[in-house]
């Protein structure tokens, strides 16, 4: 029988479980345009003209087939926006996810819907919904066909 | 329509920060037993069992089978619901079509979570987009913040009418012996501590929590045999949402309001300000007691402030909210939205003792997750 001197122990343990996800032929495309040309690449529907950035095979709206994909961007307006300033761990990399940092919700010009991403903080007092934003993308010899080839939405004075 | 449904009883445990006492199987008992008693009858009883919980914050996939010793489901039929923030409402909703198509009689609904056995929001940042979202995603903190701006600037809303609410939801607390953070604060030191993603402040924010809460559901004739105040369930109204973040629009919460209007519609209310007499929402920060009840019709859009600071949502108000102390005290989340439906079935049944509201026929409890999705349950006597 425990006595109440007795702690109850925690018991660690750390599981690295890799995975490899399929990113589809659509955002394939999005993801090697921001490689090779530092262009943002969107799905139009040919049915209800709903633009969908990254592109996607089928619609989110009406469900038919979107085969066409457009350049959108790189500027937009801000929708909405954080700034994170707590601590936790990035399931990416199994350490904290470094903090602070600007969380942005663009409206790429010519899209219908958002796109989540960092936003530059150097000057947060600039952070203000409905702002002119524009992306940078990191040098080429960086860029990895992955998000992070933008590396984050400036605003624009 | 099926067959009419009741909840007869629940129970808890008392939710705090770190359980280290008992393992997750345990604690999911404590709160079983506890239904059990207070429903007075046994686990012989129980035709089948419901139980969920969110599978990344703890690592165990199957949490139906590790925990099913301490459910109570060997030997009989169950199944597990994970959706998320949800899922204690999805585990609720579950057990009432078990009953209601009639081919189950008493149903035990059980959520749970130990959120002290790893990180939160790391554990909610698996649920979204792998390739595209997880880059930037902050958990619910950062879901919730974004909403909050974007609410702040469409209404003109300041700041200190969310604290002001996240002050009432900690005096609420003290009055519920299973909640998790019972404080006695100020606007002003809620507004003092740090923005933990802007516009939220640390003490806007519901903390984690360990914690089980487990509910028996019975079909129209048991419950009448099994309990003398049983609590009905009029309306069970579910909406998911697009998966990405950068799908949803913002300024609106469309997933609660198509809910709050189906529920209303199945229940036969018109004037839900005037008919329901206690809300228990899913208040996972403050500004939610404020933003979201517009979309439950209790008020215009961006009139939400005046439900606050004119205390109608207050504990001796017209239409109490959260009088457990709600989300913004107790959150472990695989539970919390059972905690929401147990509670207004508390209230229902006049068994909710210092945080009971005079004169409860009808009561709302809401569930809420994933990519802003929302369940609503309207409950009466």
């Amino acid at each position: 029988m425990s006595t109440p001197k007795e702690k109850p122990l925690y018991i660690s343990i750390k599981t690295d479980l890799p995975y490899a996800y399929s990113a589809g032929r659509p955002l394939s495309k999005f993801l090697v345009a921001l490689r090779d040309e530092a262009k943002i690449l969107a799905s139009r529907c040919n049915n209800c003209s709903y633009v969908l950035v990254p592109p996607r095979t089928f619609c989110n709206q009406c469900h038919k087939p979107t085969p066409d994909v457009i350049e959108v961007g790189p500027g937009g307006t801000l929708e909405t926006f954080s700034v994170i300033n707590f601590p936790f761990i990035d399931p990416f990399t199994g350490l904290e996810r470094p903090v602070p940092y600007g969380y942005g919700i663009v409206k790429l010009d010519g899209c219908s819907n958002f796109l989540p991403h960092f936003l530059d903080i150097n000057d947060h007092r600039k952070l203000e919904i409905g702002q002119r934003v524009e992306a940078t993308f990191e040098p080429t010899e960086k860029r990895t066909a992955a998000m992070t080839d933008i590396k984050y939405f400036r605003v624009l004075i | 329509m099926g067959e009419k449904v009741a909840i007869i009883a629940s129970g808890q445990t008392n939710h705090c920060s770190k359980r280290a006492d008992v393992n997750i199987p345990e604690m999911i008992q404590e709160a079983v037993d506890r239904a059990l008693l207070q429903a007075n009858i046994t686990l012989d009883d129980i035709d089948a069992i419901v139980i969920g919980n969110m599978e990344h914050f703890e690592g165990i996939n199957l949490s139906d089978m590790w925990a099913s010793e301490g459910a109570g489901s060997v030997m009989k039929p169950a199944m597990k619901i994970a959706t998320g923030g949800t899922t204690g409402a999805s585990v609720a909703a579950c057990a009432y079509y078990h009953c209601a198509s009639g081919l189950f009689d008493t149903v035990l609904a059980i959520g749970w979570e130990k959120l002290s056995e790893s990180d939160p929001t790391g554990g909610i940042i698996t649920a979204f987009d792998p390739i595209v979202e997880r880059l930037t995603l902050a958990g619910a903190v950062g879901g919730l913040a974004i909403e909050a701006t974007a609410y702040m600037k469409a209404h003109n809303v300041p700041e200190e009418v969310f604290a002001l609410a996240a002050v009432r939801s900690r005096q609420n607390a003290k009055r519920n012996p299973h909640a998790h953070l019972k404080l006695d604060l100020t606007v002003e030191q809620v507004l003092e501590t740090p923005y933990i993603a802007y516009p939220i402040h640390y003490l806007d924010m519901c903390p984690a929590s360990d914690g089980a809460c487990a509910v028996i559901m019975a079909s129209e004739k048991r419950a009448k045999d099994l309990c003398s105040k049983p609590a009905w369930i009029d309306a069970v109204v579910c909406r998911h949402n697009h998966a990405w973040i950068g799908d949803i629009p913002y300024g609106k919460h469309s997933t609660l309001e198509s809910a709050a209007v189906e529920a209303y519609k199945v229940a036969g209310i018109t004037n839900p300000l005037e008919e329901l007499d206690v809300i228990e929402l899913y208040d996972p920060a403050s500004y939610t007691q404020v933003s979201w009840l517009e979309y439950l019709h209790l008020c215009e859009l961006g009139q939400g402030r005046r439900l606050v600071e004119e205390g109608i949502t207050a504990f001796e108000g017209k239409l109490p909210l959260n009088p457990s102390g709600g989300v913004v005290s107790t959150n472990p989340i695989g539970a919390t939205a059972l905690i929401r439906v147990a509670e207004a079935s508390l209230q229902i049944q006049c068994r909710a003792d210092l945080r009971q509201v005079d004169g409860v026929k009808r009561a709302l409890a809401t569930g809420f997750g994933g990519s802003y999705w929302n369940e609503v349950f309207i409950l009466s006597a």
